[in-house]
């Protein structure tokens, strides 16, 4: 048991105190701060991801405290895969904002920043499943300040209904943790996947109750399709990096799904069976059409993003749903691809946005931007990877996503609604970007013969103060879209870990074993002192309790 | 007691239901509010109702009433308390910044046009 893997929780909690306390007049020692932080979250990320790499399941006990009775901490390939990705992704959209000028436009961008990151960090390594809601609140109680950053009224009036919609979120989710806990008289997901695989076949009520509840409470945070209605208008409206970095939010629900339901309701557990097949499978075909059809529909550009961030969940959910270990793998990696490019996308809509002076990200005709190329260049790449079209990552994704949905039941449409969706994709990426970048020069040819409409365009489309643009934010998003490129070329290496992912959340019994057999505190000095609290025998007797349920002591152990 | 806590958190959860639907965004987080309530209540019964228990260990006690949930609901209270603190303050800048109270903007105030997925102002819905 190592200390390190408590850092990627703990450090940028301590940043973000610091900057609260110490450096918020202070921009330049806040940004330091900040980009030190994440750059060091991603060694430690990449280190206990390079510890996972071999199989290795470690667990930390907070406070060293034994597995169901404590809180811990569990690294494993899924949870380090995803450390890493969150910081590889919050490094470029930190640059980003920086070099955009957004962390000045508000107050403590940088340590809302930081707690986000713990929160979402935190989500991914705790082995506890009340743990696991906390978390979920340290991410939204930072995305609530983040989403509101600069303020304006539209964002406001967003920003309300986001928190709205998460909190009966959240209620939902404590009231699917109490079932849980009624059910089997623990939290901890190893105890849980322990006690829910003792349970006889009757008496399952409750249960089930329990395993709906919770895929309703993480379909609200993956925006799977009648419970996405939050996602649009807060994405589109809330700061370019921060929609950014929200693209992993929505991963964060995906990530719940698949260690709950490879973990505690595996799938050849009889009283979940059919939640995936039955209902999430047309739930997600339904998310990816409505998310493409809403990029063809949508009139600005920063909507057509939070759609195609909707259309790309119901893809990777596609892949979940399917519930096999090619299916499990495929979402990760479309996962992974999907975060990338949804982050580059937000970036460069920001950028659009900004240059494009008064008429926002608005499809309607405008003089050409600054750097228009550049953008344009970017955009396309990032459009490209979007859709699925070779040759960039979202085209192996698709592939995969496709490949490993073939021996399913509903085969033919998850291929005919992938296939058309993507063409509906294609439509509304590329009407949307020949709108903003090519439609551009048009108008300006158009203007430049009315001279009397020069003034008019000059107003409208008003060049920033800045007199050429600013490099950092094109780095970051180059930064990303290369991230896209090296999951393309890397694709076989990179499948080849997603699959020992797979493989390792389909063969549960390590990890269980691991964080139930972890040592700790000698508890027999607690109590009445006859009992060994932490010793095996005593954990079976457990499972026997909460398998039974109805007594009246508490089921922990005493 | 069964019943007197069964009901309180189905007619606390109908209540906060039903003002959650509402359009405005003071009943709206006061049904948040009936919601949270609820859930705590819940929390409480999901370590099995046991009247005059001691939560802790003694000597000479039998029987015992489950402490976590204790914890579970304190938490719960506190993230509740936190996210309403934090939800009324968006509410209130929202507020003042569009002139109106209304969760999501309706263009003649109509609640039948209500769609949740309708861009803020209406101008420029996706």
């Amino acid at each position: 048991m190592s200390h390190w893997m408590t850092l990627p929780v703990v450090l940028p909690a301590m940043l973000a105190a610091i900057i609260v306390l110490s450096a918020r007049f202070h921009m330049n020692l806040a940004r330091t701060f900040s980009v030190a932080g994440t750059v060091a979250l991603t060694l430690v990320a990449a280190g206990l991801f390079w510890r996972a790499s071999d199989g290795t399941i470690d667990v930390y006990a907070l406070g060293n405290w034994t597995a169901p009775f404590g809180i811990v901490l569990v690294t494993d390939r899924l949870s380090t895969l995803m450390l890493l990705l969150t910081s590889l992704l919050a490094l470029p959209v930190l640059l980003y904002a920086i070099g955009s000028g957004w962390d000045k436009r508000g107050w403590h961008f940088h340590a809302l920043f930081q707690f986000q990151l713990m929160g979402i960090n935190g989500a991914f390594l705790t082995g506890d499943a009340f743990n696991l809601f906390v978390f979920f609140e340290v991410l939204l109680i930072a995305s609530y300040g983040l989403m509101i950053h600069a303020g304006g009224a539209e964002r406001l009036r967003a920003g309300v209904q986001y928190v709205l919609y998460n909190l009966l979120g959240s209620t939902l989710f404590l009231f699917a943790l109490g079932t849980l806990y009624a059910e089997t008289g623990t939290l901890n997901m190893a105890d849980l996947a322990e006690r829910v695989s003792m349970m006889g076949p009757d008496a399952t009520a409750g249960i089930r109750v329990a395993s709906v509840l919770l895929i309703l409470v993480f379909a609200v945070k993956a925006a799977v399709l009648p419970l996405h209605f939050w996602l649009p208008a807060s994405y589109s409206e809330a700061p370019g990096p921060v929609a950014a970095l929200f693209a992993i939010m929505t991963k964060v629900g995906a990530y719940s799904i698949i260690r709950f339901y490879t973990l505690v309701f595996p799938p050849d557990l009889e009283i979940t069976q059919g939640l995936f097949g039955t209902w999430l499978l047309p739930a997600a075909l339904l998310t990816l059409t409505v998310g493409m059809v809403g990029v063809l529909g949508a009139r600005r550009l920063d909507r057509l993003v939070a759609f195609s961030v909707i259309g790309s969940m119901g893809m990777l959910l596609i892949a979940v749903s399917v519930f096999t270990e090619t299916g499990i793998s495929a979402a990760l990696y479309y996962a992974l691809h999907s975060t990338l490019a949804t982050a580059a996308l937000f970036l460069l809509v920001d950028t659009v946005r900004e240059r494009r002076g008064g008429i926002g990200a608005r499809l309607q005709d405008a003089t050409p931007i600054m750097g228009g190329p550049l953008v344009a260049g970017l955009f396309f790449a990032a459009a490209i990877a979007m859709c699925g079209l070779p040759p960039l990552s979202g085209f192996v994704g698709k592939l995969l996503v496709l490949d490993a949905a073939r021996d399913n039941a509903l085969a033919v449409w998850v291929w005919a609604v992938v296939l058309s969706t993507s063409l509906v994709a294609i439509v509304g990426f590329g009407r949307a970007g020949s709108q903003v970048f090519w439609k551009a020069h048009q108008v300006a040819a158009t203007r430049a013969d009315g001279t009397e409409r020069d003034a008019e365009a000059d107003l409208d489309n008003a060049p920033d103060p800045e007199p050429s643009p600013a490099a950092l934010p094109m780095v970051a998003i180059g930064a990303l879209i290369a991230g896209l490129v090296a999951l393309t070329v890397a694709a076989g290496p990179v499948k080849r870990t997603l699959d020992a992912t797979a493989a390792q959340l389909f063969a549960p019994e390590p990890y269980i074993t691991t964080v139930m057999s972890t040592e700790g505190k000698d508890l027999s000095g607690y109590g009445h002192g006859d009992e060994g609290y932490g010793d095996g025998e005593s954990k079976g007797d457990d499972g026997a309790h909460g398998g039974s349920a109805d007594d009246t002591s508490d089921p922990e152990g005493h | 007691m069964e019943l007197l806590v069964a009901s309180a958190v189905g007619v606390m959860t109908a209540a906060g239901i039903y003002l959650v639907l509402r359009l405005r965004t003071f009943p709206v987080i006061i049904g948040v509010s009936l919601l949270t309530y609820a859930v705590n209540v819940f929390l409480f019964a999901s370590g099995r109702l046991a009247m005059d228990m001691p939560p802790i260990l003694r000597d000479g006690v039998e029987n015992y009433t489950d402490p976590l949930p204790q914890a579970l609901v304190l938490t719960a209270i506190v993230i509740s308390f936190g996210m309403t603190a934090v939800v009324v303050i968006i509410a209130l800048g929202s507020w003042l910044a569009c002139d109106d109270d209304f969760v999501e903007a309706v263009e003649q105030h109509d609640p039948r046009t209500k769609s949740a997925d309708r861009a803020p102002r209406g101008q420029d819905a996706a």
